[in-house]
């Protein structure tokens, strides 16, 4: 056997486990996914060829829209604002200021948090007598019922994944640092103030990473779970809380739907493959990259 | 730059590395090692009568799966030791018991994985669903070989253990409904306390006195809030005599019966504005002192024969009675009505040792160790006959009241659909809507009809086909 070849069965030897490990717990319930997304599969009936029946019935369902539409008003509000806070506490956090590395820390904090333990607590902040009404209160204002009313309780869940921008934020503030400062001073030699500066050095410089940011941030926000499952059982009230995710899984695990919840999760799967490839044609112009 | 001494690792270091590096070496070279190790992994993950459980010998090891924690677990517990340490230990079967959260979910994960649990402690409203899926085992051929029989049942739990006329699971601990009421409250308006309300109409009239708001128009005291606990949004039309599905293949969620219920709910969120009521209500646990029941902040709530528990926890100086939930003025013939809800025990489908696992099961129905478990949880056993022992050493007072509410002819449980779940939660969110005043009670419950109806005729039609083609 020649050199070539032992390494070339070297690496495959090596590279197999994960390659195990793919078809087994990817590669295979994909698939399996995909073939149960066309058949009537309770988990433990066998599996009935219903052909497009899943996806017709999806979209003539009313919980399904409402799902979709929740899910939509969640990505549009919290993914700017997630983009715009996480960035501005970076540049704060970017300023030479003595005692940067605590601060950094207090911010980042949050999102080490499990998200399960973090809705518990909200629970208790943002009740009707909790924290943030006492507050509140305080000032003389009667606060909203956050939990319990329909107009509230999307703005509740987008406030709480505010709170946890600390991931986004730290991949800003290492971005940040990459900017060359000779840049800045070429900058204000020219004369540019802040804002300028802002605008023509920073975000150019920055905006591999705020489009990475917004991809991931896409992947994330269409896959709102946690949160909402902890602080509003069942999309309580009247559907208001009722994410995508939420009606995939109780469908799979709760009415017992599998074949239902397969379609929804390739549906989901194309929505997020196609707002992503959007994502990065529209990025195409606005987004430079070292050297180029 | 380093320096060589940091650089090079000491000479036995280097000697083990290299006779480590060589024996590797050898070993991939090697043909017969690539054999083995692939047929491990391939082995490993096909070979599915493989499993890692130890050598017990001859005693049998049931597996079985409780939802319950604390003094509801250890209730359960002692049974299961008494088991293990007298009948158990005759036949050698040896029951592990494990407290399981989401058992549900998971029941059915590891049913459809091949690995359930011999046993398994589900709700009463999961059977139906559980048993159309092909879940959990018929139990028929067990019952009559144990001995257990319907008629020694209160009839409303034993009808939850079937499903299409065959048996699917038995009954352990039983709960009902009535209306707990706090008496101080009543005094303090003036109220008899020996007269609760009977009637709706009653129960509107002494809301409405027991309702107080504070100078700046807050709320300070309700008499009742629907939504509290929010548990039961389903039942809602049973105490007006309605019904939700014809027990075929129609649902009757928009009946009038139904909507009058639902337009009574509306009434109080049109009299005390839907938002002040949530907002008093808070979302606090029940299961906790801001309960406002139990804070002595609402004076009227339904709840079961579990309150006594948190009562004595929370608050022991409350004083508190149950009573039956109102009926309508016009249909005395629904007096008692109540909400009847009960634990069963399962063997899901592929368990190993179904013969072991009911063996316990039935030694759990057996009338002392039955009443060992339900006295352990406070409740009340399902059971027909009742020792005297088991009143005398309860300490729930209204204990033969739940009991009898039980047996009432209105006594009435979730339908056993295996739609019920999605069916339930749309009737959870028609429950909001009318409540919020979003929609009228003649609006949401079309919907839940329409929407319901289509789940229903899809199930019927999927499940005709399944049956010619023999799936």
């Amino acid at each position: 056997m020649t050199r070539q070849k032992q390494e070339a069965r070297n690496g495959y030897i090596f590279v197999s486990p994960w390659f195990i490990g793919f078809v087994l717990f990817l590669l295979y319930p994909l698939v399996a996914s995909l073939c149960y997304s066309f058949c009537d599969y309770s988990v433990l009936k066998t599996p009935v060829f219903t052909g497009l029946d899943n996806f017709i019935r999806l979209f003539h369902d009313d919980v399904f829209w409402t799902c979709v539409k929740n899910t939509a008003y969640f990505c549009a509000i919290f993914l700017p604002a997630s983009l715009v806070l996480s960035l501005g506490l970076a540049m704060l956090l970017n300023t030479k200021v003595w005692g940067m590395s605590i601060y950094r820390t207090i911010f980042y904090l949050p999102s080490l948090l499990p998200l399960v333990a973090t809705a518990c607590v909200f629970l208790w902040v943002f009740d009707s007598k909790g924290v943030v009404n006492s507050f509140l209160q305080m000032i003389h204002i009667h606060g909203p019922d956050w939990l319990a009313s329909t107009a509230w309780s999307k703005i509740t869940i987008i406030l709480l994944s505010l709170w946890g921008v600390g991931n986004t934020m730290i991949i800003y503030l290492a971005g940040l640092q990459e900017v060359p400062q000779s840049l800045y001073e070429a900058a204000e030699i020219d004369g540019a103030k802040a804002w300028a500066k802002t605008k023509s050095v920073t975000l150019p410089m920055i905006s591999p990473v705020i489009l990475f940011n917004l991809i991931i941030g896409i992947v994330g926000s269409i896959q709102i779970f946690t949160i909402p499952y902890v602080m509003f059982p069942q999309g309580t009230p009247a559907n208001s809380t009722y994410f995508y995710t939420e009606y995939l899984y109780d469908n799979a695990f709760k009415f017992h739907e599998m074949g239902y919840a397969c379609a929804m999760g390739w549906i989901l799967f194309v929505v997020t493959l196609l707002l992503t490839l959007v994502s990065l044609k529209i990025s195409n112009k606005h987004v430079h990259y070292g050297g180029g | 730059m380093a320096s060589p001494a940091q650089t090079s690792p000491p000479e036995s270091l280097k000697a083990t590395s290299s006779g480590v590096g060589s024996i590797l070496k050898r070993a991939w070279s090697k043909s017969y090692v690539w054999v083995i190790l692939i047929a491990t992994v391939v082995g490993g993950v096909w070979a599915e009568k493989i499993t890692w459980v130890p050598d017990y010998g001859k005693v049998t090891h049931v597996t079985y799966w409780e939802k319950w924690q604390d003094f509801e677990r250890d209730a359960m517990m002692k049974v299961v030791d008494l088991y293990n340490s007298t009948e158990g230990k005759k036949k050698n079967i040896f029951v592990d018991f494990m407290p399981t959260a989401d058992i549900q979910d998971k029941t059915i994960v590891a049913t459809s994985g091949g690995t359930p649990p011999d046993i398994a402690g589900l709700e009463a409203v999961d059977v139906a669903a559980f048993a159309d899926n092909g879940a959990i085992v018929k139990l028929d051929d067990y019952c009559k070989k144990y001995g257990i029989k319907g008629e020694d049942y209160i009839p409303v739990y034993w009808n939850m253990s079937v499903y299409k006329n065959h048996i699917y699971s038995v009954p352990t601990t039983p709960v009902t409904t009535a209306l707990h009421y706090n008496v101080a409250d009543f005094k303090a308006a003036g109220l008899d306390p020996d007269k609760p309300p009977q009637t709706f109409d009653d129960m509107d009239a002494i809301a409405d006195k027991l309702t107080i708001k504070d100078a700046r128009d807050v709320y300070t005291h309700f008499g009742f809030i629907p939504a509290d606990p929010g548990w039961w949004n389903w039942c809602w039309g049973y105490w007006f005599g309605g019904k939700l599905w014809d027990g075929k293949s129609t649902i009757t969620c928009n009946s009038p019966e139904n909507i009058r219920a639902f337009e009574w709910l509306a009434s109080y969120s049109k009299k005390y504005g839907p938002t002040k009521m949530t907002s008093f209500k808070g979302s606090f646990q029940f299961s906790s002192p801001q309960n406002p029941f139990i804070a002595g902040t609402e004076a009227m709530q339904l709840q079961g024969v579990w309150m006594y528990n948190f009562i004595t926890k929370y608050n022991p100086s409350l004083s508190w009675r149950a009573v039956p939930f109102p009926h309508p003025a016009d249909r005395p013939d629904l007096a008692n009505a109540t909400i009847a809800d009960c634990d069963n025990l399962v063997i899901p489908v592929g368990a190993k040792h179904p013969d072991a696992a009911f063996d316990f099961m039935a030694f759990v129905e057996r009338q002392p160790n039955m009443e060992m478990l339900c006295l352990g949880q406070r409740k009340f056993s399902p059971l027909v006959k009742v020792s005297d022992e088991f009143y005398k050493n309860h300490p729930n007072p209204y204990i033969k009241f739940y009991i009898q509410e039980a047996r009432s002819k209105n006594a009435f449980s979730a339908p056993q659909m295996a739609i019920w779940n999605e069916y339930n939660k749309d009737l959870g969110t028609a429950f909001d809507e009318v409540t919020s005043l979003h929609k009228t009670p003649k609006e949401a419950l079309d919907d839940v009809q329409q929407r319901t109806q289509q789940e229903l005729d899809h199930y019927l039609m999927v499940d005709k086909a399944r049956k010619e083609a023999g799936k």
